[in-house]
């Protein structure tokens, strides 16, 4: 399988990226780590006339930290993020879900910008960045702005970025004391995407939770906040009683669950719930 | 669609070329510089048979552009054996039965050679995460286990 012709260009800047998206339109397409664009065009589902590689802007790549927030660059591989000391030191969270993605061949090129452009609705980035309240970065015609992980997901591989813009950064708020987080999926067996993975930010005093926030992904065609959970949870004992009932709610409010050859409606809400059980019960050990 | 001059370096020889920007790293490495022990498998980069080494990172290369390894240094299985004698990775497939089609075998082996690089010494469950984007339907996986266990063993020697 070889993809359709295109041209292909390798700008070494943001800003002339930006110039080559505002010059083709809609026929130009982004590369980044390519491990869902490429198979997606050997299969002629994508035929982008113009190949916009973003591999060799170096501004786009690395993570760093700046008052109580980690910026991670669009471009920043999985592998990086799972081996990052700082990601380990600051928010082990990050560096737990991206040694959940994929395998190693995937992870040593897929990008955490490239997976949210994306959108899959089983990957499983959504999951963390919306427990963890980041924030995404776009740069487009009209400057740069800042959206909202919950308001970055629309539809089925459908965000809120245009076409023209370009995802520079991922800020993520470092976690206070008390904090931990934990990830948790059941991957599908052959391509490890997740059937239901759960990402946990829990605040605990005393066994109480303080706090709570639930990012699910592969159940339905937009990850979402379990918000349900949340609330019931908050102030309450991290009983097992309470965790279990608190659980419940994973899918609450949830009318699109997803279904396929893999996983029926019914299956996929009960994996809500038990992974969200479960990511709870462990964050708060 | 305008083509390129490319240039790479596998296993330390120069290929340059001019290639369209659609070729896959894949047929680059088979067609133009003929290394044919790299194997097209399934070509939907689940199967990792196209495994090589790419500025140090493992990398399905049937999905990757030539275009893109402008400039990279690539490893393929045809690089490991020196002067003749096989590489302890190859050695342990051989020694411990660790293929029987083959046909999964040269990625198998960049994929491991990447995993030892990473961690001298796995754990058995470490050596089965490290090769999850590899795909084997002959031996069930547990002789090749047993040669990475095998390499492992011999390179810390």
């Amino acid at each position: 399988m070889i993809p359709g012709s295109f041209e292909y260009i390798a700008p070494s800047s943001v800003d002339e990226a930006l110039a080559l998206l505002k010059e083709n339109g809609e026929s130009a397409k982004l590369l980044a780590g390519g491990h869902s664009l490429i198979p997606t065009m050997k299969l002629r589902l994508a035929e982008p006339e113009v190949i916009v590689d973003l591999n060799r802007i170096g501004a786009l790549k690395g993570i760093s930290e700046s008052s109580g927030t980690l910026i991670i660059g669009a471009l920043t591989t999985h592998y990086e993020l799972e081996t990052s000391d700082l990601a380990h030191r600051k928010i082990p969270l990050l560096a737990q879900t991206a040694a959940a993605i994929g395998d190693v061949q995937v992870r040593n090129k897929g990008t955490i910008g490239g997976s949210l452009a994306h959108a899959d609705p089983a990957a499983d980035w959504p999951a963390a960045i919306l427990a963890l309240d980041a924030e995404i970065k776009a740069v487009g015609q009209g400057g740069e702005r800042s959206i909202k992980a919950s308001d970055f997901f629309e539809d089925l591989y459908t965000t809120a970025i245009d076409p023209e813009e370009i995802i520079t950064e991922i800020h993520v708020p470092i976690p206070g004391a008390n904090t931990k987080g934990t990830y948790l999926k059941l991957p599908q067996i052959a391509s490890g995407f997740a059937l239901a993975g759960v990402a946990v930010i829990l605040t605990q005093v005393e066994n109480i939770c303080q706090n709570l926030a639930v990012g699910v992904t592969g159940v339905s065609s937009v990850p979402y906040r379990a918000a349900g959970v949340e609330s019931d949870l908050r102030g309450k004992a991290f009983s097992s009683d309470n965790i279990a009932a608190a659980a419940e709610k994973a899918v609450d409010g949830i009318d699109d669950v997803l279904e396929d050859i893999h996983a029926s409606e019914a299956y996929r809400k009960n994996l809500a719930k038990v992974y969200t059980r479960r990511a709870i019960e462990s964050a708060a050990s | 669609m305008s083509k390129k001059v490319i240039n790479t370096k596998i296993n330390g020889t120069n290929y340059t070329a001019e290639v369209e920007p659609r070729m896959l790293l894949i047929h680059f490495i088979r067609d133009v510089a003929g290394l044919t022990g790299s194997h097209i498998g399934c070509e939907t980069s689940i199967c990792g048979a196209c495994t090589a080494i790419v500025d140090g990172m493992a990398v399905k290369t049937c999905a990757m552009l030539a275009i893109q390894a402008d400039g990279a240094e690539i490893n393929t299985i045809e690089g490991l054996a020196e002067n003749g004698d096989l590489h302890p990775i190859q050695e342990g497939f051989w020694e411990c039965h660790g293929l029987q089609c083959g046909f999964c075998t040269p990625g198998m082996i960049m994929a491991a050679s990447q995993l030892l690089e990473r961690n001298p010494n796995p754990t058995e469950s470490e050596i089965r995460h490290g090769l999850e984007g590899n795909l084997c339907r002959c031996t069930g996986y547990q002789h090749i286990v047993n040669a990475v266990q095998y390499a492992a063993q011999k390179m810390q020697s």
